[in-house]
């Protein structure tokens, strides 16, 4: 009779563990996700690293002050600002299980994305243009470096974006596709942490005299 | 068929709810401002020459960028001690140190190779 009791007790208490393990259930998937992000986040460390390393090696050719045209890296900061906030309201939409208005607010983070990018791309092939490539000297080597990894990564955001929008409208609000939204967007945010390091490091610091 | 269908749906859900980091919409809004607010003023301190000397602007936009980067942990990222019991803070304080090294570390070592192999120093310190 005892035995039984205890039996069960030690069965309430196993069900019990189990009910608190359900209600707080750990797939991992979002904290996989972040330690992805650490590790990128040692990619670019080393690259500004390298950047701060050579930052002012000019090896006689253009520098900093002379090539970095402020007003379209602000523009582009902005850019970039605006489609975290209109990822955020991707997010507050998506919590409220509205599809549609998920897409468009996704829609509109990678027509900011696009914007970003092109503005980048225009600044790059100026700067090759006037004579200042990668190959010119070890700071534009190093700029080049760092600023195309971080514009790769917002391109790679855009596809897959783009990728997460087609999801979205063939499967709905699925919890796989919420999970999805919720890992771009730590992956958007995150590309805006990089780009403050960036505009900050490379581009106010590089004119400075 | 489309019973058990639902079931694994339901489970799903639940299984996913308390995942996913929770947003509202004043949290957003305030680390917008806050972000502009923190852009804007590096770009004005260095575009409208606020400061003489270029160590202290530097050091001034560094301090910006530095609280920039909390803000948007903060209101975009949703960190805090809690999520993932703790582990996301724990691999964000260990990455943080790892850059911080990487950083100081090559910047530091770098600088002083630098100088140490300035051709005047050479013989300043080996004599004629």
């Amino acid at each position: 009779m005892v035995d039984t009791t205890q039996t069960q007790q030690a069965q309430g208490q196993q069900l019990q563990f189990h009910e608190t393990e359900e209600h707080h259930p750990q797939t991992g998937t979002m904290l996989g996700f972040w330690l992805y992000l650490m590790s990128d986040c040692l990619i670019f460390a080393s690259l500004f690293a390298t950047y701060g390393v050579l930052g002012r090696s000019y090896a006689g050719g253009p520098t900093g002050a002379e090539l970095f045209d402020l007003p379209l890296v602000a523009m582009n900061t902005a850019l970039l600002l605006l489609s975290s906030i209109t990822y955020g309201f991707a997010m507050l939409e998506m919590q409220k299980n509205r599809v549609r208005g998920t897409i468009g607010w996704l829609l509109i983070t990678g027509l900011f994305g696009v914007g970003f990018l092109s503005l980048e791309l225009y600044e790059f092939a100026h700067l090759i243009h006037v004579g200042a490539g990668p190959q010119t000297s070890a700071f534009l080597t190093s700029f080049f470096a760092l600023v195309g990894t971080h514009g790769l990564h917002v391109f790679f955001g855009i596809v897959w974006l783009v990728t997460l929008c087609f999801q979205l409208r063939k499967y709905g609000l699925i919890p796989e596709n919420k999970r999805r939204v919720a890992c771009l967007s730590m992956f958007w945010h995150f590309l805006d942490v990089v780009w403050i390091g960036v505009f900050t490091f490379v581009y106010l610091m590089g004119v400075l005299v | 068929m489309s019973e058990h269908h639902d079931n694994v749906h339901e489970h799903h859900h639940e299984h996913h709810g308390d995942e996913l980091p929770h947003a509202d919409f004043k949290s957003y809004m305030i680390g917008f401002i806050l972000s502009v607010i923190l852009t804007a003023i590096p770009f004005w301190v260095v575009m409208g020459g606020v400061f003489e000397t270029s160590s202290t602007t530097a050091l001034v936009i560094l301090g910006f960028a530095a609280v920039q980067i909390v803000v948007h942990m903060i209101y975009f990222l949703h960190m805090n001690f809690q999520s993932e019991g703790g582990w996301n803070m724990l691999a964000l304080i260990f990455t943080a140190v790892m850059v911080f090294i990487t950083l100081a570390g090559s910047l530091w070592v770098m600088y002083h190779l630098n100088v140490n192999m300035m051709p005047g120093l050479m013989e300043a310190v080996h004599g004629p």
